[in-house]
């Protein structure tokens, strides 16, 4: 019973990681770069969501829209300010030196607002623990609501990609930006919404991420953002599905290696996988070979 | 009034210069070729038009109206389309997937079905392949996609960058067979070409391109019976 208990746990983490794995690979597969800023927008989004909890007791639904909204805004705004503007830039290096700054910008900013102590985060899901088999397997309410969440994003993400033509255009520009203008694509935009889409994907996963492990700090974001970014090269950066397997595999590893092998090696065993997947298959388990037509 | 006028056109890369001052004009219902060597500034010229380079100096006007600083992504809108080079098709999309997207600044669904049947209608392999990946297609293939994509935003000109390049002889043909009814079902096409004889065959005038400058124009009849470029692009 213990071995189900931790893989459901395992579900639950990883499904965050998923959620946040999303966002880097969208980021990359469009606008090739990498966003390390992405983790710290997690952390953004559990304090405006706590804020909103705290400051005027509202409903925890409510406080998880406003994070949504937030880190939305949040995202559009440092893509605009500190990447368009490095996007023709001659090295590739310039982005990623600028998104570890942004990275850095937004613990700082935060830990001058609300100090550097940890807060107790106050779970958002109202949904009661399920106790099966007489009590001897628990599944929490934020398990629930993080693995049935996980679920639903990556269903409508798929359709939003397949079936509108904002998505096609998303598929086009990280083809091919210049043949994409030709289609009148406005490549711009179409990053932005990209940025939009993955930081409010983002906000939600702090807010569940915090549900489930409830203490907040300004630095909340960097390990999970890390691990995320771990699962989106394991699953093959730049593919939607490999984020999603590779988020929740990551997840179920890191768990069944805390409670089988060692607590303290469990982070060692992640990086350990993801050596051995990139070895076997550089691209990662869904990577794409990039071929060249000329 | 000219339909595309191109006026005193100078592009660079970064310190180099590869147009120097470049003007030339297409009327309605011509098909024009630019004729010239490799580097002599052909395909740097089509991106300006369509605004993937912007000029140094130099103005663009498109049925009167001037789209120097037009973005790239509002020209298709405008009526004008551009087939690339190397046909730069969407590889990991299907046929129909980037057709759609040739239509991707218009909004009038039940035409864009019509425009889609005619598509078909013209290039019925892809329709055979709609459902197939782009990258999976043969070159000749790639080359109807791209033009079929460029046709889907039913442009009033069509701009093609080196269509016959790395096909076999029967399919630049084909190609150029395929160029002549898009032109006889009444767009105008700008033609841009390494293969001078094919392109001056189906075209009206021609202008000729060394170095990022102009040498020589004229009617393409005589300038394919003409001596001195005989020698030079057309191999005889």
């Amino acid at each position: 019973m213990s071995f189900l208990s931790y893989l459901i746990n395992g579900l639950s983490l990883g499904s965050v990681y998923a959620i946040i794995a999303l966002g880097y690979t969208m980021v990359y597969g469009i606008a090739k770069m990498l966003n390390f800023a992405h983790g710290d927008v997690i952390m953004v989004g559990g304090y405006a969501a706590l804020t909103m909890m705290l400051a005027t007791g509202t409903n925890p639904l409510i406080a998880v829209v406003v994070a949504i909204v937030v880190c939305t805004v949040l995202g559009v705004v440092i893509e605009r300010i500190a990447y368009r503007p490095l996007r023709e830039a001659a090295s590739p290096l310039a982005v990623l030196i600028t998104a570890i700054g942004v990275s850095y910008f937004l613990q700082n900013i935060v830990l001058l607002i609300f100090g550097s102590s940890p807060k107790n985060f106050q779970s958002v899901v109202l949904l009661p623990d399920l106790k099966l088999a007489g009590g001897a397997l628990i599944i929490t309410g934020e398990a629930i609501v993080t693995i049935i969440s996980c679920i639903v994003i990556m269903i409508v993400l798929t359709a939003f990609i397949n079936k509108t033509k904002a998505g096609q255009a998303m598929l086009a520009v990280s083809e091919d930006k210049g043949a994409a203008r030709l289609m009148g694509i406005n490549v711009d935009r179409t990053i932005a919404l990209t940025f939009a889409i993955g930081s409010g994907l983002a906000a939600l996963a702090g807010v569940l991420l915090c549900s489930a492990y409830p203490s907040l700090s300004p630095y909340t974001g960097s390990m999970p953002g890390i691990k995320a970014f771990v699962a989106a090269v394991f699953g093959g950066i730049g593919s939607i599905p490999g984020a999603m397997v590779g988020g929740i595999l990551l997840g179920i590893i890191e768990i069944l290696g805390k409670a089988y092998i060692s607590s303290q090696l469990a982070d060692a065993i992640v990086f350990a996988v993801l050596i051995v997947v990139l070895l076997v298959k550089p691209t990662g388990l869904f990577g794409k070979k990039i071929q060249e037509k000329v | 009034m000219a339909m595309l006028e191109v006026r005193d056109l100078e592009v660079y890369y970064g310190m180099i210069q590869a147009i120097k001052g470049v003007s030339f004009e297409v009327n309605e219902g011509e098909v024009i070729s630019l004729i010239g060597a490799n580097g002599a500034g052909k395909t740097t010229i089509l991106h300006t038009i369509t605004g993937l380079l912007a000029p140094k100096k130099g103005s663009i006007l498109f049925e009167g109206k001037d789209i120097t600083k037009v973005p790239a992504h509002r020209i298709v809108g405008l009526g004008m389309a551009h087939v690339p080079e190397g046909r730069r098709v969407f590889a990991q999309m299907s046929v129909y997937q980037n057709l759609k997207l040739g239509a991707y600044t218009r909004t009038d669904k039940d035409e864009i079905e019509d425009t889609l049947s005619r598509v078909y209608k013209r290039f019925p392999r892809l329709e055979e392949r709609r459902n197939q990946m782009a990258g999976t297609l043969s070159g000749g293939e790639q080359q109807m996609l791209a033009m079929g994509r460029a046709l889907m935003s039913h442009p009033r000109i069509i701009l093609m960058d080196e269509p016959s390049m790395g096909l076999s002889p029967i399919l630049v043909n084909e190609i150029f067979e395929i160029i002549r009814s898009v032109s006889a079902g009444g767009t105008t096409v700008l033609l841009v070409e390494q293969n001078a004889k094919k392109a001056l065959s189906i075209a009206d005038r021609a202008y000729v391109l060394e170095t990022g400058r102009i040498v020589t124009s004229g009617d393409a009849k005589e300038l394919l019976n003409d001596d001195s470029i005989k020698k030079a692009y057309l191999g005889e």
